[in-house]
């Protein structure tokens, strides 16, 4: 008895394509997204972005400056890339401020004027002493702390001189004076380690220098006056992961009336097929809005989201956002054949769509293929554009690309599903 | 002087050698019918007979392969076609989780009606579907039978002048169905043209005036009941006898004597009563014992067994 109720489940179970993707290809799917971003495959890790201005131009702060650029897991942009092959000026405190603002690196370096004079963070003189700036992006919870650890192991491990005459001008200063003997073995010694160092045998390879060496101080330049931190960040990835599957939910009220016969009633009437998508197209967007707003609305009145600055950023986005996923659905509606395929095929797609993307979790997590493939996704460019306005307090005229985007994707989406959607307008 | 010549009005409908085919599968096979003006014609066939596939070809809903069709003289699939046509769907075509009113409203809209039109057209089909105390109850809280009355008022919220009402009684209880055939024999006296699908011959018996028997795509005998039979019958009769014994004996007995064998149950046609005493003499002759005997004048379903060699209902 127990295996024929077996055997019928197992014949049912492999008549339902939708149940099976959901039991076997997407586990799998999803597992192999995880540990691409998380399992640290050979190259894939990702590597943190840097903007390093060297306002001081010393022997000193240039060796530091190599020195993070031999770093494996950092990317160090000096300068702008080059704009129609010029070659852009190195950025100052200035523009790598307005550039981190921008989002083109989480933290910039900042070594200011006088630091070689001075590198080591040791003694009571701290005071008054030029020391290092983070400019940071705090919506990157990681980047800024990967790099003040490695700021402190370069500065072990790329100015080992430095370190050495520093030292020993300490002990001079508070241990009562060096003998003349005792200061030409010193200097013999760093005339070595600097020979050393120009031949390139000085090893690059010791432990963390984490204790502090250099004098870093770290400033949030995005921000800096938000309390709400990821906030922003989450209402709209989770938001995007929801419309999309809301969406497809009313989208299916399109395969609910095929089934039923009301469409071919419909059709039968003065309404056109053509009519119908668009009438399914600008209600699912009014909702999928309707969404964003009651979202939003929630992180300002819980969590402190700064939203009624923000309206006509975010009315744009969210306009655009919502006929997106509103095409989208349609696009998944018109493809199935019935509700419960649409249900596993939106669920499946949708998913990977939104890991992908950035909804479940920050894209700067991921490695860089991944990263390029979350933009074919309609997540990375709502969520893109919701963290310019309410993260980065960029005028709305920047928000160009994403909206471009999700208009041109929601476009394109739409005929697609109205080509596809043929199939119930005659028999 | 001479009067002028007055063109006479387009029929209702007008349908001509039509054909579509599904795959292999020949739904509708050459058919041409016409509907005269408030003229109830009939179109009685078994399942899969093409019944539906000509009416979703009136209504535009199939594209024929060939042959034409015109709606008080226009194509079927244009607008003027549309706004004289009501269709009633086999399949429960409502909003679930709207109520009466409001899908009668959302059906009215589609069809371009507006406003006060709007409002007075859905008064009307409550009250024609007496639906009017349950305006607002939500569709899928109806019963069987107020859910198929609001699905035929949803066909005709726009006032078409002909109806194509697909089965309307599928699965509806006795005490319903005549429900809905009062509301159809109040359209036929208010004039307006119908064609009714059915498989029951006593529906099509009692509210058609032409009957069109469709099997396999065609239209294999048309006119009235009356026409029907006596073209089928003459005046001929059906002996219906039913014997104890359940073997081989029987049915090749049957077939013998003209006659065939439908659940169990003999059929013979005889010119005169007479020859009932001559069928029961040959039976006890040939050791059948008889359970019980009738007479009965042929109907729909004799005409329909006579020309197909099947039941009505296969």
């Amino acid at each position: 008895m127990i295996s024929a109720i077996i055997r019928t489940a197992m014949v049912s179970l492999r008549r339902d394509r939708g149940a099976l993707a959901l039991s076997f290809i997407l586990p799998v799917v999803f597992f192999s997204i995880f540990a691409v971003i998380f399992g640290g495959r050979g190259e894939v890790t990702p590597k943190v972005k840097v903007l390093v201005v060297d306002e001081d131009h010393t022997r000193t702060s240039q060796q530091l400056v190599k020195g993070l650029q031999q770093e494996g897991s950092l990317v160090v942009k000096t300068r702008p890339e080059p704009v129609k092959g010029v070659e852009q000026p190195e950025y100052t405190a200035t523009t790598g401020e307005a550039a981190v603002k921008a989002g083109a690196a989480p933290v910039a370096i900042v070594i200011p004027h006088g630091f070689g004079e001075n590198p080591i963070s040791f003694g009571p003189a701290n005071a008054g002493r030029p020391t290092i700036q983070l400019l940071e992006d705090t919506s990157d919870m990681i980047a800024p702390q990967v790099v003040s650890g490695m700021l402190q192991k370069v500065a072990m491990t790329a100015m080992p001189d430095v370190m050495a005459e520093q030292g020993s001008r300490y002990f001079d200063q508070y241990a009562g004076g060096l003998t003349p003997e005792q200061r030409e073995r010193i200097d013999t010694g760093l005339r070595n380690l600097r020979e050393r160092e120009a031949n390139g045998t000085v090893s690059n390879s010791s432990s963390n220098g984490s204790g502090g060496i250099i004098a870093v101080t770290s400033r949030a330049v995005v921000g800096e006056h938000k309390n709400n931190r990821m906030i922003s960040f989450y209402a709209a990835a989770i938001g995007v992961m929801f419309l999309l599957f809301t969406a497809s939910g009313a989208a299916g009220a399109l395969l609910d009336e095929a089934e039923s016969g009301t469409l071919d009633r419909v059709l039968s009437s003065h309404v056109t097929m053509t009519t119908l998508m668009l009438g399914k197209l600008v209600y699912n967007s009014m909702l999928a809005f309707l969404q964003l707003v009651v979202m939003f609305l929630w992180g300002w009145a819980v969590f402190k989201l700064d939203f009624w600055s923000h309206i006509p950023g975010f009315v744009i986005m969210g306009v655009c956002t919502a006929f997106a996923v509103a095409a989208f659905g349609l696009l998944l509606a018109s493809v199935c054949r019935t509700r419960a395929q649409l249900g596993a095929l939106s669920t499946l797609v949708i998913l990977i769509m939104s890991s992908i993307g950035g909804s479940m979790f920050p894209r700067f997590l991921m490695p860089d293929a991944m990263q390029k493939a979350g933009l074919l996704t309609i997540n990375a460019w709502a969520i893109d554009g919701f963290t310019k306005i309410f993260w980065r307090d960029e005028p709305i005229t920047n928000l160009w690309p994403q909206v471009l985007f999700l208009l041109a994707v929601g476009t394109a989406l739409f005929l697609i599903a109205r080509r596809l959607a043929r199939r119930w307008e005659f028999s | 002087m001479s009067a002028l010549a007055i063109p006479p009005s387009p029929l209702p409908l007008r349908v001509d050698a039509l054909v579509k085919s599904f795959g292999h599968v020949t739904a509708v096979d050459g058919i041409s019918l016409e509907l005269r003006s408030g003229e109830c014609l009939g179109l009685l066939g078994p399942n899969g007979a093409g019944k539906s596939t000509l009416i979703r070809s009136i209504v535009g809903r199939v594209i024929p392969d060939s042959g034409s069709i015109k709606v008080f003289g226009a194509p079927a699939d244009s607008t003027a076609a549309r706004n004289t046509l009501g269709w009633i769907p086999q399949e429960l075509a409502l909003y679930p989780r709207l109520s009466c009113r409001e899908n009668l409203q959302s059906f009215g809209r589609y069809h371009g009606l507006s406003g006060a039109p709007l409002n007075q057209a859905v008064d009307r089909c409550l009250a024609w579907s007496t639906l009017t105390d349950r305006a607002n109850d939500l569709v899928k809280d109806l019963s069987g039978g107020m859910k198929r009355r609001l699905n035929m008022a949803a066909g005709l919220v726009h006032q078409p002048k002909l109806v194509l009402m697909d089965e309307p009684t599928v699965g509806v209880d006795p005490q319903s169905r005549n429900h809905i055939f009062e509301m159809i024999e109040k359209l036929r006296d208010q004039g307006m043209s119908l064609i009714y699908t059915t498989h029951y011959m006593e529906e099509a018996e009692r509210l058609c005036d032409r009957i069109a028997i469709v099997d396999h795509g065609h239209v294999i005998a048309l006119g009235t009941n009356a026409d029907l039979v006596q073209n089928a019958f003459g005046s001929r009769s059906e002996v219906l006898a039913r014997f104890a014994q359940n073997d081989d004996r029987v049915a090749p007995w049957v077939a013998q004597h003209g006659g065939k064998t439908v659940d169990g149950t003999a059929q013979f046609t005889i010119d005169r009563p007479t020859q009932i005493t001559v069928l029961l003499e040959d039976a006890s002759k040939a050791g059948l014992e008889l359970l019980d005997v009738s007479l009965r004048k042929p109907n729909l379903e004799s005409v329909f067994l006579h020309l197909t060699g099947r039941e009505l209902r296969d």
